[in-house]
């Protein structure tokens, strides 16, 4: 039975490879991944809004190799982030942040190819393995998730947006607000169910809402410029060549870090389904990697280590962030969160029936998670001096350009003016909440996810006529509800730990 | 500001804290005048906006008697932003605010191009030369790429009509 599922998922697999492996697509492939890479070697631009902002240009094209095209561009930030990391010790993403702790004192140590080639190597591995995770465990979720009834779908919301406010690094309530905020953006404009206009206050230009893109935009793009000018940033790096010799000697001694390797790989894997991220999945990996090792007093001066686990842990969980995505409808990270915009755009609702309704497109996007990791690590490993010189490119060069072509993606959503004002607005809320620590990500899940969020709550309350014990009536939803309510109350529960102690 | 100070934390805090109090009394009040209670037909449209401001409002709340209860033990110490870092954000964030409002009247090309030459003029200390090649180049390119590529228009003024696009 189990060997019969098997097959069948690798049958589907290979006819994905047989759409993914066309020649359009394959240069979509390309294309994505030297964007991607250099969306995330450039401060101001990374997964997010990278994809956000070239979404639009992809509503003429086929949605499968729009996807195909955006995710590659995804995978391509995931990679491009180590190489600012190690040679300049900037985060080009945040979830490269843990990769600078080890990965630039190998570089001043003279050992930048080295640390280059890891990292490369251990997020191909991260990625790999979380996708032949999501290649067997998808049509499994998806299965199962077709009993699903708006009572369990709204569960499994309250499940990821509790997680959010149980597990970030940010306070409790700060996270809560900044959710309810994306909300509460995402309720603006006419309700679909009863055509009532919501919280338009008069304004015909609330009429069609806030759109996620611009948001994501403003927030992670402007914002983070603004961030970045008031560092006053100089990019002074070290010189990153790989040589056939490095890659290879470094290869031969990778495999002694398996077990680091592993632990990182369960903990993007669990990381990325729920949808904790990759940024608190590199750090946590790190952190594991550091107190189990035998060496700890290594780790910060550059041990090779410290940049496996790191590294290995983001790809995974970037990976395995779309594993809820495809079969839920649930993005684990905020960049999966965009491409669930752009499935809704292009008219393809995510959620189990995406299995048996868009075969293609599902196994077409999972062949290409084989693929485009592929080439992706080739891409990285022969082309990393040419991206280290693109670093080298003055910000006050960069600086403008990445503002403009922030502008261009904010109108480009809509064709409207209205949406770039918007942007310089949302930019100015992204630097003050970065500082005040108030979480971006949830914001950004809750509104795209607000309106079908509300849609279950209200299905549910129509079925069990107004009645909240729906929730619980089921088995299922009930046991999702009770993991979503210890989620929410884990801060809670650890501070109580720490009481009963004394 | 005086040299050498900074923007204290727990102000900026208050106020973005009352903006979030501001927002959730904007959500509850449109949410009250569609109707948050039980309909003929089901839950009416304000039913779960309601909620939501409500939770936003107590959010608040608590971040705002979080930091006056902190406010004699912070005393100022801690920093929103130093006066220099603040200063340098604003060179971003006013050339930019520009920026976007001459996108209404010079389209999106010209302004552009005026916006990365004159920063990089500015900021940078380039040479007018070298800052007018880079703008014209970006500002080719994005035509090129929109315009003719995709077919996507963007915002044009006065500049394109006289060139005849």
């Amino acid at each position: 039975m189990v060997g019969l599922l098997i097959m069948e998922e690798v049958n589907n697999l290979f006819q994905g490879f047989a759409v993914a492996l066309t020649l359009p697509n394959i240069g979509f492939m390309f294309i994505g991944i030297f964007l991607g890479v250099l969306i995330g070697v450039l401060p101001g631009l990374g997964g997010a809004n990278g994809v956000a902002i070239l979404l639009p240009l992809t509503f003429g094209m086929s949605p499968t190799s729009a996807i195909i095209m955006l995710s590659c561009i995804y995978w391509g930030a995931l990679f491009g982030g180590a190489i600012t990391s190690i040679l300049f010790n900037i985060p080009g993403e945040p979830w490269s942040v843990a990769t600078t702790f080890d990965g630039y004192p190998m570089a001043q140590k003279g050992k930048a190819a080295q640390a280059l080639t890891a990292a490369f190597t251990s997020s191909f591995v991260g990625a790999l393995v979380a996708v032949l995770m999501v290649t067997f465990l998808a049509p499994v979720v998806a299965k199962f998730a077709l009993n699903f009834g708006p009572p369990e779908f709204f569960a499994v919301q309250l499940l990821t947006f509790a997680s959010f406010i149980g597990m970030s690094k940010e306070p409790p309530f700060k996270t809560l607000m900044a959710m309810m905020l994306g909300f509460a953006l995402a309720a603006v404009g006419l309700d679909s169910v009863t055509g009532t206009l919501r919280m338009t206050y008069g304004q015909e230009s609330l009429l069609k809402g806030f759109d996620f893109l611009v948001a994501v935009i403003g927030l992670f793009g402007i914002g983070e410029i603004l961030l970045t000018m008031e560092e006053g940033l100089a990019f002074k790096g070290h010189k990153g060549r790989i040589s056939l010799r490095d890659v290879l000697d470094t290869w031969r001694e990778l495999p002694k870090y398996w077990a680091t390797s592993l632990r990182a790989c369960l903990i993007g894997c669990w990381m990325g389904i729920t949808p904790g991220g990759a940024t608190p999945a590199s750090f946590m990996s790190y952190g594991t990697a550091k107190r189990i090792s035998k060496q700890p007093e290594e780790f910060g001066k550059g041990a090779i280590e410290g940049v496996i686990a790191p590294e290995t842990a983001a790809h995974a969980a970037g990976t395995s962030a779309l594993l809820p995505m495809l079969t839920l409808g649930i993005p684990g990270s905020p960049t999966a969160a965009v491409l669930l915009g752009g499935l809704l755009i292009w008219g393809l609702q995510p959620g189990p029936l995406l299995f048996t309704e868009q075969k293609d497109f599902v196994w077409g996007l999972i062949a290409s998670m084989y693929l485009g990791n592929i080439v992706g690590l080739i891409v990285v490993l022969t082309t990393v001096p040419w991206w280290a010189a693109i670093l080298r490119i003055p910000f006050s060069i960069i600086a403008p350009v990445i503002v403009v072509i922030c502008a261009v993606g904010a109108y480009t959503v809509h064709n409207s003016m209205q949406d770039v004002v918007l942007m310089l607005v949302f930019g100015l809320m992204g630097y003050t909440f970065k500082k005040l620590k108030y979480p971006m990500a949830p914001l950004v899940l809750a509104l795209v996810l607000g309106d079908m969020a509300e849609t279950s709550f209200r299905q549910s309350m129509l079925i069990s006529k107004g009645s909240l014990e729906i929730f619980v009536s089921t088995p299922l939803a009930g046991t999702i509800t009770f993991l979503a309510l210890i989620m929410l109350l884990w801060p809670l529960l650890g501070r109580l730990k720490k009481l009963s102690r004394g | 500001m005086k040299p050498g100070s900074h923007l204290q934390m727990r102000w900026i805090e208050l106020l973005v804290a009352a903006c979030f109090v501001g927002l959730s009394l904007l959500v509850i009040t449109d949410s009250i005048r569609v109707g948050n209670a039980w309909g003929s037909d089901g839950p009416e449209p304000g039913y779960f906006p309601f909620y939501i401001g409500c939770l936003m409002m107590g959010g608040a709340a608590w971040v705002i008697l979080q930091t006056l209860f902190a406010w004699k033990k912070d005393d100022g110490k801690e920093v929103f932003v130093e006066r220099n870092a603040f200063h340098l954000m604003l060179l971003m964030l006013i050339p930019t605010s520009v920026f976007v409002a001459a996108i209404f009247v010079l389209g999106i090309y010209l302004a552009s191009l005026i916006f990365i030459a004159a920063f990089m003029v500015w900021q940078g200390k380039y040479s007018y030369f070298k800052s007018i090649t880079v703008g014209m180049g970006i500002s080719t390119a994005l035509f090129l790429l929109f315009e003719i590529w995709f077919l996507l228009p963007l915002p044009k003024g006065f500049i394109e009509n006289w060139l005849g696009y």
